[in-house]
């Protein structure tokens, strides 16, 4: 077996086992919907116009929350060590984690997806396919950034509220894109979009590249 | 000595600006008086934060590719010139934009890019701070500094991407041009805060060197106790 479907598969068994990352991101994530909901209920502006931000901080806050969750657990038993000294190359481990928080996000933010569709009392038709490819894109470029800030996170004192602060600044651009992107599918509009897309795509690659080539710095000890 | 030489210059040449930027400038049209912290505020910018910017990045790409830890000082006093300066910077920006656009801050790329610049400062100093070992600390600062600074042009091609409320470049390609006396003050302006910035960063990297000999002594004395 690959090294990078390897360390796919052994998260994707510990969480079977464990079920901590998946439930908790997505617990988080309804519940900043559901605060949300209540916060603005009585302002009565428009579902369409506040929507797109209420997701997406849903989403990169249940995100920080799941990459935590996801490096501690190599740090705790010092499992990283294992990992290190496994016969793979730290890019590789490092796709890896991508890959694996990638997928436990994505998990999740499907599930939150319907439940922001039906508190705002939105159609499912085209609309919820293109939030959807959206949340794909914006969550790789989330977690190519994340994996890598999460392990360096996990080397201070204060892990847990480290990763919000590296975290949020560099995902600025991913934020921004997506809610564009986001608002402009709900309210019919695509003038734009393909240039949101682009920098969402284009975030993700130069990160993921980026991240590939240092991740070794971050590791080593 | 050489220190002395860059406070006399940047002390020489700040008076002149000074004088440029008040009284020999002309008056903008629309704008009025208030346009004059341009000249201050667009050297702050350009130096200062993207300046910082670049530096920080120098720096943790070298300590990454020669492990040696003056480039870490390096990219540490950048981004300690990057803190300030970015501050002070926005700071000028909300003194102009409360008149003219008549709010402190708009929802705008470039002023955005700036917060997140800032912010971004920050958090490698606050990485800094909680990170007690020498070399662990250079190493992991070193990536996130290296992360946090190619963020910066993927936000700036954001400008040409984003409608902007933020005035368009005047002296750039494409760009109107400007009043001669104008483009004198501005480049004047330009010297002296260079002058400066220079100044406070070579005094600011000395100032490290020492401190970390303070600490190696002190670790020294503590040890042969």
């Amino acid at each position: 077996m690959k090294p990078l479907t390897a360390i796919v598969f052994k998260d994707i068994v510990i969480e079977m086992r464990s079920k901590e990352s998946i439930s908790s991101m997505l617990m988080f994530g309804i519940l900043v919907l559901v605060i949300f909901m209540f916060a603005f209920e009585s302002s009565g502006l428009e579902k369409t116009v506040i929507g797109p931000g209420e997701l997406w901080v849903a989403f990169s806050f249940a995100a920080i929350l799941g990459l935590n969750r996801s490096l501690a657990m190599e740090i705790d038993n010092d499992c990283l060590q294992g990992l290190l000294l496994a016969p793979l190359g730290r890019g590789e481990l490092y796709l890896g984690k991508v890959a694996s928080n990638f997928a436990f996000m994505i998990i999740a933010e499907f599930i939150v997806l319907p439940v922001f569709f039906i508190l705002n009392n939105l159609s499912f038709d085209q609309r919820f396919i293109g939030i959807a490819g959206i949340s794909i894109l914006g969550t790789l470029g989330i977690s190519a950034v994340g994996t890598i800030l999460s392990t360096i996170s996990a080397n201070t004192r204060m892990k847990e509220v480290m990763l919000p602060i590296l975290q949020i600044p560099l995902s600025v651009p991913v934020i921004i894109a997506a809610v564009e992107a986001t608002s402009q599918i709900l309210n019919n509009e695509k003038p734009e979009i393909s240039a949101w897309l682009t920098i969402l795509a284009g975030f993700s690659i130069v990160y993921l590249t980026v991240s590939y080539l240092v991740f070794e710095f971050a590791v080593e000890e | 000595m050489k220190v002395k030489i860059l406070a006399i210059l940047s002390v020489i040449t700040m008076i002149p600006a000074l004088y440029m930027i008040f009284l020999f400038a002309p008056t903008e049209a629309t704008q009025g008086n208030a346009q004059r912290i341009f000249y201050i505020h667009v050297p702050l910018a350009v130096v200062g934060a993207y300046g910082s910017a670049i530096m920080l990045f120098i720096g943790c790409l070298g300590f990454l590719i020669t492990r040696d830890l003056k480039w870490d000082r390096f990219a540490a006093c950048s981004a300690e010139m990057g803190v300030v300066f970015t501050a002070a910077q926005l700071l000028t920006a909300m003194m102009w934009a409360k008149p003219i656009w008549g709010t402190w801050y708009a929802f705008d790329s470039r002023g955005t890019l700036q917060i997140v610049l800032l912010l971004i400062y920050i958090a490698y100093f606050m990485l800094r701070s909680y990170l007690p070992d020498r070399e662990k600390r250079a190493k992991l600062c070193g990536v996130f500094g290296l992360l946090g600074m190619v963020d910066v042009p993927i936000n700036y091609l954001s400008i040409y991407l984003f409608r902007t409320q933020h005035p368009q470049p005047v002296i750039s390609p494409g760009g109107g041009g400007v009043d001669p006396d104008m483009a004198k003050t501005l480049l004047m302006s330009f010297i002296a805060i260079t002058l400066l910035y220079a100044y406070v960063f070579v005094r600011r990297l000395t100032i490290a060197k020492v401190e970390e000999e303070v600490d190696y002594l002190t670790q020294v004395a503590l040890a042969n106790e």
